[in-house]
């Protein structure tokens, strides 16, 4: 199992299926004290896929797979136990919530169903149900002895060749032009070609190179004690809004869970050398042990066997790192389970074994990747801010847009006072603060956790009166947390070397922007960007927020190692003012003093000008949203200025400010994808209606050009498509998040992605993935647009289905009102 | 039977119409007082009537004749209401007519508990000195009808540092309120400079304003005597003219300053008693003080010097954390008293072998008393022939009253007690986190360590409770899960209080045997009615002074 273990691993325990096809990679295995001597040998043991996120879930189920095999190919008793597991719910809100949990399983083959209290009365008759409104129930969820679980995989590893050094430490890694190429320990030096620190906290902080992925560790408690009763072939229970967990252990019970104040625990300047149980503390105890009793009250008169306290890893965002470090090739991180570890290992392991042998994993983990986090989320007081907060939100409810509390306000834009005491309510991306929405004076919303909900929103009606006035008049909204690179070069190595990195045709005339997708090998996006040609040899690429790592390191690896090719990070430079609606070619006129009207300045072009006194604002004519309108690059110390010009000169002309609430509003009914939402590794062009986007037919070479050009040939096996929920009751029904399942003519085809409400169509709109699997074998087939558009569609929310018809992109305008027939033409090109 | 002056004497309206008069007649004392001066009329009315209720009493309980006459009093009582320290006084009386047992809730037990709560803190960097004391909280909660414990806090204006004391009179409160009034003053200006002295003599001799000599901190609760102001004053002003007609030229040492403090103080009650006053009534306060007795026990801090002055069983303790984060004590002063083997062996050197066997019997001095040093208590200082002409020329309450007229068994060679301290110095550190000074009503039901811990977990609000550890032992999950709700609900007791004092006092009277603030024994402990209330617990005052580590720290650093 690839879980944290104290000390250094060098590389994780693979399953034994890949652990021949990771044989060629030079690997050993290797441990400052013994082998799961971690959080470990306390882990609750329960197997359960019961999980929000799909790549997790994956993992958690191919994890449940090898370890029901692992005893018998490898002679270790792993204490597999099939016993199924029974998930609670105290509110009609959490059910919702299994509900969602139970239609992802459900189309993945995993067997699932939601049952009443009753029934969880007759599968465990110790549970008091006098206070659940019912329960999910997965039948094939499974216990394991975690510590035994570690023991076969590391038998089955070393026959296959593995070799694992137990009380050896690491003390540095070696690292040669930016690749790791072996080890020094305290028994000598190792070489190879990878190395996987799976060490938890304290191999992260100790030896990481300059991006030091983020952990934390935390106590999580169990409690163990005899139980006579035939309790031993019984689920195992989680408790969600009690905070706890419990299963059968050893004849009796273990029970645990997460605290609602965990204690934080600190290991700065200590070698912490081996996870010492720490203090039994029956006082922090106490609030899970009320909450056990009251879930099956028969336990009192139990004996205590013993409290065991252990340190667990967390993340800053609930979710657990793997993949490359962005600075060191060959550097992988597995870590930060969040004590989930046994759940999600053997999947894990899976997926890190192939990126190291394959360059990439089968599954997008870009949810998980290590990139997903900066520096600045590495900072020692913000983890342990955030780690305070995240552990306790393991347990609550999971909703919609819900934003973390702690390590906020560190990247602001310099109009960020401005815009907070205009009413501003923000949410955080990539430690950037971003406007949701502006909330009129004199309105009250409700407070944060009354606010949480799976139904209609109370800020309805504010974005919905900021959509308007983009579509009637013009809105301004701060994009600047926009990730924002340069890239120039003295003669044509910037142009060559992007025409290869990029799909879309570059060599267009200064002053245009290009929409352009950054594939991999397998034609899917890595980022998708605009990129605007500000000289002959200078090129400025605007790409998603959560790019700053990715984008960056992608690029740093593929450009050529030329001093004459440059490239700069200028997001911190700039401030970006996004002027959306039918007026912002008004407003930005009277600023500006020169010509806006499309004649001038037309869709996806870029213009240096001055705006009010500041000089050199980069005005481009894009909005992100498909709506008429430009995107103002200023700056920073212009940033204000330029910002009260255009709220002045806005006036009479309606202007207001907007958040991405309504962006995004937009942009979904407006059928743009967003990298990170929509798009991702796994994602080609083609898929996606972009064929436009990309240069097949201009006979350059580019990566992914063959897999586009195959997939060009012989079609897609999955195709990005609009849906619009027919009767949906926006008031009364459950709303579209994201990872609802599709099925068409009752059969699954895929998952959505994205979905907004549209304030024009007053239909909810969902964006996803149509998949073709062969009624019989399950294979899957070429999606052809015929496929898609003769289909009758569904969306399950939670278990509710609502009909919905299907659009492809590109489509013919939704939108029915009065436009001129330039506008038309251009609203064809100004695609994103 | 009344044997003082009743309130039918000094007839309300009179009083107020002559306070005016008062404070035009003796502008110097005022001067010296500057809080008195500056209270306005009402709140020295209500003192006053409060004081006279007070000395009414002091006799009638504690010279043991029977019940005091109820009717006056309480028509005095409803007429003039003296705030809310007098309202459970009142209120306690009403446990006592009513025969059922009455349940006090928490925020009437909370009402209670703070009656008498003050804290001060120290106004932050003002220029001039950085001060090492953040603060302190001060309480009191009476078991005696009234009150016979006193408190003192003041800050030393013309010299550095900071006063506090607690005093726990006996054989009524006199004694007690006259200490708390004075010792300080008595302190301050030992400490003075010869040219201070000089020049606070010369504004009086010219009647120009005071230099102000301390900045009192005091509880509304708390008063000054007005009546006796002026003869404490010229009592004080024969002390400094002898100090500068004396003046050595050393600078003061402050241990010596103290013990001279007191003994001069100690001394002056004696004279002032034996002198009598043409005043019948300052007569008869002056006796009442020098018949009664009192311990102090008073803290100097300046800086890193902390110096304990202590006479008699009240205690002084220092708050200590350890590198672990856990608390300490450590004793600031000794107990006067026979479990004090040193004290006992000093009362026997003082006096003729052939006295040995009856010097101290049953724990107490002479069989009587159990502080082996005290302030007034001139029974066991003065010789039976003074004793005697004193009482019989004292006015008729005195004369008639069974105590007074009472010489201890085997006195021979007086006196017997002296109110001398011992002083205690102690430098600083920054682990020193609080002093607490407490009268034996405390120390009788807790023992240090765990003030230490209380207090020093009530500061840093950090609760290092004994853990858990099941080990070995069978505990069902039920069981562990009493004892853990209940050990929440004695953490959560501490977010009740603001004040530490107080604090300590829950916990002193409400701990149950596992060390638990119990509620319902608060509740009774509370209500018990007044006659009853001495035997189970006996007055107790409390103050906790916290010391600012970092200034420590940086003194330290300094003297390094």
């Amino acid at each position: 199992g690839s879980r944290q273990l104290p000390g250094v691993g060098i590389l994780p325990l693979r399953s034994p299926s890949s652990v021949h096809a990771c044989a060629q990679v030079k690997r050993a295995l290797r441990y400052q004290e013994r082998l799961a001597a971690g959080t470990t040998r306390f882990c609750a043991g329960i197997v359960s896929t019961a999980r929000h996120v799909s790549i997790e879930l994956k993992m958690a189920d191919y994890s449940n797979k090898l370890y029901q095999q692992l005893e018998q190919e490898t002679g270790v008793q792993t204490g597999y136990m099939k016993t199924g597991s029974i998930s609670l719910a105290q509110t009609q809100d959490r059910l919702i919530s299994l509900k969602r949990i139970a239609s992802s399983l459900n189309v993945m083959g995993i067997p699932c169903e939601i049952i009443t209290p009753k029934q969880v009365a007759q599968l465990h008759p110790l549970i008091n149900i006098h206070d659940l409104v019912g329960a999910m129930y997965v039948p094939e969820d499974a216990l394991v002895s975690s510590a035994n679980v570690s023991l076969a995989l590391a038998t089955a590893a070393s026959r296959n060749g593995v070799q694992i050094h137990e009380r050896t430490s690491v003390s540095h890694v070696l690292i040669q032009k930016g690749r790791v190429t072996g080890v020094e320990t305290d028994r000598g030096k190792i070489q190879c070609q990878y190395f996987v620190n799976c060490a938890g906290q304290v191999g992260l902080l100790k030896l990481s190179p300059s991006l030091v992925p983020v952990k934390d560790r935390w106590r999580s408690l169990s409690l163990l004690n005899s139980l006579p009763t035939s309790f031993l072939s019984s689920a195992a229970i989680v408790d969600l809004d009690g905070r706890i967990y419990i299963r059968n252990w050893q004849g009796g019970i273990l029970s645990g869970g997460f605290e609602k104040n965990p204690k934080p625990l600190f290991t700065e300047g200590r070698n912490q050398l081996e996870i010492q149980n720490l203090q039994e503390d029956w006082d922090h105890f106490e609030p899970l042990l009320s909450a056990l009793l009251r879930r099956m009250p028969d336990l009192e008169a139990l004996q205590i066997m013993q409290l065991v306290n252990c340190p667990e890893s967390f993340t800053p965002d609930m979710r657990c790192i793997m993949g490359e470090s962005p600075t060191v090739r060959g550097y992988f991180v597995l870590a930060g389970m969040n004590s989930a570890g046994i759940s999600y290992g053997g999947g894990a392991g899976k997926y890190l074994a192939e990126w190291m042998v394959n360059g990439y994993p089968s599954e997008n983990v870009w949810p998980l990747d290590l990139k997903r986090f900066g520096t600045l989320q590495s900072s020692r007081t913000f983890l342990r801010h955030r780690v305070m907060e995240v552990m306790p939100l393991m347990c609550d409810l999971k909703v919609p847009r819900w934003d973390f509390q702690t390590g906020r306000q560190l990247r602001t834009s310099p109009l960020y006072d401005r815009l907070d005491a205009q009413g501003a309510r923000w949410m955080e991306k990539h430690g950037f603060e971003r406007v949701k929405y502006f909330v009129p004076p004199g309105k009250d919303l409700l407070d944060l956790d009354q606010s949480k909900t799976f139904y209609k929103p109370d800020w309805f009606d504010i974005v919905g009166s900021e959509v308007k006035c983009c579509k009637e008049a013009v809105c301004v909204i701060d994009m600047s947390s926009f990730t924002k690179f340069e890239i120039s070069s003295t003669g044509d190595q910037a142009l060559e070397s992007l025409q290869y990195l990029f799909s879309n045709d570059l060599d267009v005339p200064v002053g245009h922007v290009v929409h352009t997708g950054m594939l991999n090998e397998k034609g899917g996006y890595e980022n998708d960007c605009s990129i605007a040609r500000l000289s002959k040899r200078s090129f400025f690429m605007i790409s998603p927020t959560d790019q700053q790592v990715h984008c960056w390191a992608w690029l740093k690896n593929r450009l050529p190692n030329d001093s004459n090719l440059t490239m700069e990070d200028v997001t911190w430079k700039y401030t970006a003012l996004n002027l959306i609606g039918p007026r912002a070619v008004d407003v930005l006129s009277e600023l500006s003093y020169a010509p806006i009207t499309p004649e001038h300045f037309p869709s996806l072009f870029c213009k240096e000008m001055s705006v009010g006194y500041a000089n050199g604002i980069r005005v481009m004519s894009i909005t992100h949203t498909g709506e008429p309108g430009f995107m103002l690059y200023i700056p920073i110390e212009y940033a204000l200025h330029v910002y009260n010009e255009v709220m002045n000169m806005g006036q009479k002309y309606g202007i207001r400010n907007a958040g991405y609430y309504a962006l995004r509003s937009l942009r979904i009914e407006k059928f743009f994808a967003f990298w990170g939402q929509d798009l991702d590794a796994f994602t080609t062009p083609m898929e996606c209606g972009r064929e436009f986007q990309v240069k097949l037919d201009k006979g350059m070479q580019f990566v992914g050009q063959e897999a586009l050009l195959e997939q060009k040939q012989n079609g897609v096996y999955k195709r990005f498509t609009m849906f619009i929920l027919e009767d949906h009751d926006t008031d009364m029904d459950l709303w579209p998040w994201w990872g609802e399942p599709i099925f068409r003519n009752g059969r699954y085809v895929g998952k959505t992605t994205s979905s907004a409400y549209s304030y024009t169509l007053e239909r909810h709109v969902c964006l996803g993935f149509v998949h073709h699997f062969d009624e019989k074998t399950g294979e899957e087939l070429v999606v052809t647009t015929d496929f898609i558009n003769q289909g009758e569609y569904e969306i399950d929310i939670a278990g509710q289905r609502f009909q919905a018809k299907a659009k492809l992109y590109p489509f013919s305008s939704l939108f029915t009102h009065r436009r001129r027939k330039d506008e038309v033409e251009l609203s064809g090109y100004q695609r994103e | 039977m009344c044997v003082c002056p009743g309130p039918r004497r000094i007839a309300i309206p009179v009083r107020s119409s002559r306070l005016p008069l008062l404070s035009d007649a003796m502008p110097a004392p005022t001067h010296l007082f500057p809080l008195i001066r500056n209270c306005e009329i009402s709140r020295i009315c209500s003192t006053v009537c409060y004081c006279h209720h007070k000395h009414l009493c002091c006799f009638s309980s504690h010279f043991a004749h029977g019940h005091f006459r109820y009717a006056p009093q309480k028509r005095f009582a409803a007429l003039y209401r003296p705030k809310e320290n007098f309202n459970h006084f009142i209120h306690a009386r009403d446990y006592a007519s009513t025969p059922q047992r009455f349940y006090l809730t928490p925020p009437q037990v909370n009402s209670i508990l703070k009656a008498n709560e003050y804290s001060f803190k120290v106004p932050e960097f003002d220029g001039k000195n950085v001060s090492s004391v953040l603060g302190f909280d001060s309480n009191q909660l009476p078991a005696n009808a009234p009150i016979e414990d006193r408190r003192s806090a003041a800050t030393c204006l013309q010299t550095r540092g900071m006063l506090l004391g607690v005093f726990d009179g006996h054989a009524g409160c006199a004694c007690a309120q006259a200490v708390s009034e004075r010792l300080f003053y008595y302190i301050a200006v030992s400490l003075l400079p010869h040219e201070t002295l000089l020049e606070i003599e010369n504004a009086v001799e010219s009647g120009r304003a005071l230099l102000p000599i301390l900045q009192w901190h005091k509880h509304p609760n708390d008063y000054f005597s007005k009546e006796a102001s002026k003869l404490y004053f010229n009592s004080l002003r024969t002390y400094w003219q002898e100090l500068i007609d004396l003046n050595s030229g050393e600078t003061t040492d402050v241990k010596e300053a103290l013990i001279n403090a007191f003994k001069r103080l100690d001394n002056d009650i004696s004279l002032e008693a034996q002198v009598g006053d043409p005043n019948s009534f300052l007569n008869y306060l002056v006796l009442r003080v020098a018949f009664s007795g009192a311990t102090a026990c008073v803290a100097h801090v300046d800086g890193v010097d902390l110096h304990v002055a202590n006479t008699g069983d009240s205690r002084a303790m220092l708050g200590v954390q350890e590198e672990d984060g856990s608390w300490s004590a450590v004793n600031l002063s000794y107990d006067h008293n026979a479990q004090n083997e040193r004290e006992v062996e000093r009362v026997k050197t003082e006096h003729p072998k052939s006295e040995e066997k009856s010097l101290v019997k049953q724990d107490r001095l002479l069989g009587l008393l159990m502080p082996f040093r005290a302030f007034g208590d001139v029974k066991f200082k003065w010789s039976i022939e003074l004793q005697k002409r004193v009482v019989e020329s004292g006015p008729d309450q005195l004369n008639d009253n069974e105590y007074t007229k009472f010489i201890p068994p085997n006195y021979h060679t007086p006196p017997y007690l002296t109110a001398e301290p011992e002083v205690i110095h102690h430098k600083l550190r920054p682990q020193d986190k609080f002093l607490v000074l407490a009268t034996d009503g405390l120390w009788e039901t807790m023992h240090r360590q765990d003030v230490a811990r209380i207090v020093g977990e009530y500061l840093t609000g950090v609760h290092h409770q004994q853990p858990i550890a099941v080990g070995g032992y069978k505990v069902t999950l039920g069981q562990m899960h009493g004892l853990l709700t209940e050990r929440r609900a004695r953490i959560s007791s501490v977010f009740e209080d603001q004040n530490a004092a107080t604090h300590l006092i829950r916990h002193a009277v409400g701990n149950n045997e596992f060390g638990t603030v119990d509620h319902e024994r608060l509740s009774k402990m509370l209500s018990l009615p007044e006659e009853l209330a001495r035997m189970y617990r006996d007055d107790i005052t409390i103050i906790v002074v916290q010391f600012n580590s970092h200034v420590i720290g940086a003194c330290q650093n300094e003297e390094l």
